[in-house]
């Protein structure tokens, strides 16, 4: 059943919203009119660079921070509290419920990110007083970071599928640190040798490559995007994110109910 | 047809730091229920029954067997959409209100939307939570969940019902409201199948019962079949502090109270008793059989498992 999906995920972002997740906007929204007074206050030509790199910056991060957050609590928690109880002895099926709560979080990941993104916009038209076309960019930059999110949610939810909270936090952290250092992290592998490089390789590879979704200095200094950039990144953060969660299914398919 | 039939289930823990150390819980467990029947699941404090209605509802997977409802496969979404699930001290998603939780339930359960708000109202007000419905449940008292847990389980209007301890953290009124919301269900022609180890609930609903102590079935049966093989009892209260002696030759149980005399003895003794107070021109004040109570069955069924599994060691 479809609408089951539509109705788990429309629970879980009320969750997020009843939870006061969205008052983080209040915390980003003075962190960046400080930044963007402040830098004004110092130099007329890095004052929108700043901004463009502080702001995504910070979009990232409190997505990040977010995703982990909720994301390592959507089925430990239910389990915990047997709130799950009442749910699955409907006719929903357990890849159902795994896959709404998925989607409500990345959900409320996208309606607060929309959010910090009018802030971002906000503050470059308060230092500039003008938009021009090569902002158009921060709209691929926060594309990146919303695919992002994406892969964080899947990993937190596949975490939270089988350990605790606390753990499942730790893991994600981790993922999140390393992943973005990827590329560096491929780089090690490639020079190692013999058995180590097969499993550095093999590790650098498995962890999730968030190196490539960061664009933001790049675009902070104008720079386009390119077009294959835009396309391996989206079919790599939904193939991701898909494995995930197909791992944190088949790990909940089988599990009891404390 | 069969409401529910129980194809040997079977449940079998594994505990310990590395899950090796096997906890059985259920031994293999056959039951049939008919439909329409009030079907009590008891049991003392760790016998198996929340393991039970667990596995019934899918939450956790057996170690062997299998169950049918309504004649079909257990996990079959459409047989799903026909039970109902009270769980022991249920606990809800805190931040919705009363209102939103059926709302919510109502949705998954596939209640069409037109019926979904009526049906919501109705609900509240049987189990008499209307002047609530817009409060958060983090604020509601246990006896206010139990309602609410009552409630979702027959919101959807479902043939067959499981509960597990349906009366547990209710008051007196409480209980009595949901004795009469089961009979009321049977009257609709549902299924009840609920668990207690409240033996009088089960003794003033159900048509049938089985008894269950350390994960195995010890009894199943109509309770007047369970309950003929225990003599019966009669209480016996007089006015003073007199006690005849041919009464107390009988060897009762007696209890002398500032004014009065009560003893407990078998039915049998009842007449002799009578003749002894009238001898001594003693005033009767009341004379109550003590009803074969499921209680009795079944502290000695259990206490003779318990001494013939001594023995057998
Ligand atoms: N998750 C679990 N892991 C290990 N053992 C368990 C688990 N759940 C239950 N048990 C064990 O299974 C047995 C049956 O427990 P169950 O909860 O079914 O009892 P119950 O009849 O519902 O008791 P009560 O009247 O106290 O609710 C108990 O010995 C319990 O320790
Ligand atoms: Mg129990």
């Amino acid at each position: 059943m479809k609408t089951s999906i539509a109705h788990i995920a429309y629970n879980t972002f009320r969750e997020a919203v009843r939870d006061r997740v969205l008052y983080n906007l209040i915390a980003f929204a003075l962190l960046l009119s400080g930044a963007a007074i402040l830098v004004g206050q110092i130099s007329i030509e890095i004052e929108k660079l700043v901004v463009i790199n502080l702001g995504l910056t910070a979009v990232s991060l409190f997505g990040v921070v977010i995703a982990i957050f909720i994301g390592i609590g959507l089925v430990s928690k239910e389990i915990e509290k047997r709130t799950l109880y009442t749910v699955l002895s409907r006719p929903v099926r357990r890849w159902e419920f795994i896959v709404g709560k998925f989607l409500g979080l990345a959900g409320t990941l996208v309606v607060n990110t929309f959010f910090m993104a009018i802030g971002v916009f906000a503050a470059l038209f308060y230092v500039s007083h003008k938009f021009v076309h090569a902002d158009g960019l921060v709209f691929m930059a926060l594309y990146f970071i919303i695919l992002e999110f994406l892969i964080i949610c899947s990993l937190a939810l596949l975490f939270s599928s089988f350990s605790s909270p606390l753990l499942s936090a730790v893991f994600a952290f981790s993922l999140f640190v390393i992943g973005s250092f990827a590329e560096d992290l491929r780089g090690f592998a490639a020079m190692a040798h013999g058995i180590t490089r097969w499993l550095a390789t093999g590790a650098a590879y498995l962890v999730p490559n968030f190196s490539a979704f960061n664009v933001i200095t790049s675009i902070a200094h104008e720079q386009p995007v390119a077009g294959q950039l835009i396309l391996q990144n989206t079919v790599y953060a939904l193939f991701y994110a898909a494995t995930a969660l197909s791992g944190a299914v088949l790990i909940f398919e089988y599990r009891d109910l404390k | 047809m069969l409401a529910i039939e129980i194809l040997g289930l079977e449940k079998t823990y594994k505990v310990g730091f590395w899950r090796k150390r096997p906890k059985p819980a259920l031994r293999p467990l056959h039951l049939q229920v008919e439909e329409g029947e009030i079907f009590g699941f008891l049991g003392p404090n760790g016998a198996g029954k929340t393991t039970t209605l667990k596995l019934l509802m899918g939450l956790v997977f057996p170690s062997a067997g299998s169950a049918r409802f309504l004649g079909k496969a257990w996990t079959d979404p459409t047989v799903k959409a026909q039970t109902g699930f009270l769980p022991e001290q249920p606990y809800f998603y805190d931040y919705l209100t009363a209102h939103e939780l059926l709302e919510y339930y109502g949705q998954l359960s596939g209640v069409p939307a037109k019926q979904r708000k009526q049906r919501i109202e109705q609900i509240l007000q049987q189990v008499g939570l209307h002047d609530v419905q817009g409060v958060q449940l983090r604020k509601f008292s246990k006896g206010m969940l139990q309602r609410v847990g009552i409630g979702q389980a027959i919101l959807h209007d479902p043939k067959l019902v499981f509960f597990d301890e349906p009366m547990s953290g209710l008051d007196p009124i409480g209980r009595r409201e949901v004795r009469d919301l089961m009979d009321q269900l049977k009257q609709e022609g549902k299924t009840v199948f609920f668990s207690t180890h409240i033996l009088s609930d089960a003794e003033a609903l159900c048509d049938r019962v089985a008894i269950i102590h350390k994960g195995e079935l010890r009894g199943l049966g109509a309770i007047e079949d369970l309950t003929s093989t225990v003599r019966g009892k009669v209480e016996v209260i007089w006015q003073g502090t007199q006690m005849p002696p041919s009464i107390k030759a009988l060897g009762a149980e007696c209890h002398v109270a500032a004014d009065t005399v009560r003893v407990i003895i078998d039915e049998n003794q009842q007449d002799a008793v009578i003749d002894a107070l009238r001898r001594e021109r003693l005033r009767l004040i009341s004379l109550t059989p003590v009803r074969t109570s499921l209680e009795t069955y079944f502290v000695e069924k259990l206490r003779h498992a318990e001494t013939t599994a001594a023995t057998t060691v």
